[in-house]
């Protein structure tokens, strides 16, 4: 009796071993395959990148056609500037967009700012491109760092009334009675206790919405342009990583594409720090607590 | 004896959510140091009214309510009566200890104080202190008072979230099951606590154990289906109750 009963056990035991080791292995596979891009990509980049990436290429301009050397050091500086500025517009009109959906978000305008927030997160960046070309750089005749700075803007905030708006809601209803139960207003409830709170959160999805547009072509090929000298003034052309490495890929030659690569790299490697610092961030926060 | 003064009167008060009445027309006098207890079955509208009284119940989509609520003469819902100003004269600890996430145990009790604008360092450390020993958990804290007050234990987070709220130095506070989240010896210390502190304090506390509201209150209130079956002196409610229900429930035949 004992030993049928065992044998039984063992049976079943044993097919749901082999079950289970079948599903480890297929979601190990899957894994795998999900990561052996990634790799092919940075192994390539980093192989193409590293011959071109000297101290030159960081603090020259670009050489003219034929000449060898020379660097990427105003594309360097004119997406920084690029950069701030989408970010210092992105920023305020994200994070209050997102705590408006997050504390006021009920009625009418609500739904109708969360369905436009979607939309525009998903609208192709050269459609964003295009509309600032149109609306700006028409007007002004001019190529310039501020089209460019609102076109990289308006890629940037959808992202972060979404992430910020998720992060608030993370925060439970409690917390915030507690402090409208001291006698708090309601707009210092938020802006002291419940924002104060999620700060490495909503800190982490502006980092990772500044590492999106950092990497943007496309917006920025007919709004800042680009240009091969030193970016001298806001409403000029302005040069950037992206857009230089775009027109140093398509061209014939084989300086420029070497240069293109190293520029291939500092970018990755400049979102994969901002990813980095990004994740350590909420990391810190999420072992901080408890 | 001295009749004691009157600090909240509650007239008709009716409350509820969209078309569902939970508090059906309650009316109660409570009294300057008063403990009073409100007891009753799940969903029996207690915590609902109490969230009425310093205007929190509003903060839930689809509430409402009706009748008077008068907070030392005061209508707490007359047209113009500021809910701010109000909450900052009913306090309220919650059922769960709710500290404030990412702030010390020093600015979790300074919060009302500080996001309200006082600022002077001495003043709002002396208040800090004074609390903190008024809600017995100096002792525990005093040498880590930057630590979050998240890293305390649940006992410990509730008598915080009590010192966070003496701060402010309501003249009532509103209590909605303390204890029920907490081990025995918590609950035995914020007992204590609450026996300490209704020498200077209203306290209303919601309760879903009987014996507690035996132990501590002086004044019981049984609520049933949002209505209030019966309201007197604790000693009397549950050893001779007028009403056939509050025996029914306190004997245990329901709830």
């Amino acid at each position: 009796m004992k030993g049928i009963h065992s044998s039984f056990m063992l049976e079943l035991s044993a097919g749901r071993k082999v079950r289970n080791c079948a599903a480890q292995i297929l979601i190990s596979l899957a894994a795998l395959l999900a990561i052996v891009p990634l790799v092919f990509v940075f192994v390539h980049v980093i192989k193409s990148g590293m011959p071109a990436l000297n101290l030159a290429f960081f603090t020259s301009l670009p050489s003219p056609v034929g000449q060898s050397g020379g660097g990427m050091a105003n594309s360097l500086i004119g997406s920084l500037i690029l950069v701030v500025f989408g970010t210092v517009i992105g920023i305020p009109i994200g994070v209050f967009g997102g705590v408006f959906l997050s504390e006021y978000g009920k009625g009418k305008i609500a739904f109708f700012m969360r369905f436009s927030v979607d939309l525009l997160t998903s609208v192709p960046s050269i459609v964003v491109g295009l509309y600032i070309y149109s609306m700006v750089v028409v007007p002004t005749k001019t190529f310039s760092a501020y089209a460019g700075g609102l076109a990289l803007s308006i890629l940037m905030f959808p992202f972060v009334v979404k992430t910020t708006e998720e992060v608030l809601r993370l925060i439970p209803q409690h917390i915030r009675e507690a402090g409208l139960a001291l006698g708090i207003p309601r707009w210092r409830v938020i802006v002291s206790i419940v924002l104060k709170g999620a700060i490495p959160s909503v800190t982490t999805g502006i980092l990772l919405g500044i590492a999106r547009i950092a990497g943007e072509t496309a917006p920025l090929l007919f709004t800042a342009f680009g240009n091969r000298f030193w970016p001298h003034g806001l409403n000029e052309p302005m040069p950037s990583l992206p857009v230089q490495i775009y027109s140093y890929a398509i061209s014939p030659f084989e300086e420029w594409h070497k240069q293109a690569w190293a520029g291939a790299l500092l970018l990755m490697s400049m979102v994969f720090l901002f990813n980095l610092v990004a994740r350590l961030l909420l990391f810190r926060d999420k072992s901080g607590h408890n | 004896m001295v009749q004691k003064e009157l600090v909240l009167s509650i007239k008709d008060l009716h409350a509820g959510f969209g078309s569902a009445e939970i508090v059906k027309g309650i009316s109660m006098d409570i009294h300057r140091q008063d403990l009073v207890a409100l007891i009753g079955p799940s969903g029996c509208g207690k915590s609902t009214f109490l969230r009425c009284l310093n205007r929190l119940h509003e903060e839930t989509e689809g509430a409402w309510v009706r009748g008077k609520a008068e907070l030392f003469q005061q209508d707490l819902y007359e047209r113009g009566a500021d809910p701010v100003e109000i909450r900052s004269k009913i306090g309220m600890v919650f059922q769960k200890p709710n500290p404030f996430p990412s702030m010390s145990i020093y600015d979790n009790v300074a919060a009302g104080l500080t996001i309200r604008g006082i600022k002077k360092r001495s003043y709002v450390a002396d208040v800090v202190e004074y609390c903190l020993k008024q809600a017995a958990l100096w002792e525990e804290v005093k040498d880590k008072l930057k630590a979050p007050g998240t890293s305390l234990s649940g006992g410990q987070q509730q008598r915080l979230c009590i010192a966070r709220t003496l701060a402010i130095n309501p003249p009532v506070i509103l209590m909605d099951e303390p204890t029920s989240a907490l081990d025995p010896i918590s609950t035995a210390k914020i007992e204590e606590l609450i026996t300490e502190l209704r020498k200077q304090v209203t306290i209303i506390i919601v309760t879903h154990n009987m014996q507690q509201a035996a132990r501590i209150s002086d004044k019981t209130a049984f609520f049933l289906l949002g209505e209030l079956i019966e309201y007197g002196a604790t000693s009397e409610v549950f050893t001779t109750p007028r009403e056939k229900k509050t025996e029914s429930y306190i004997t245990g035949r329901f709830g």
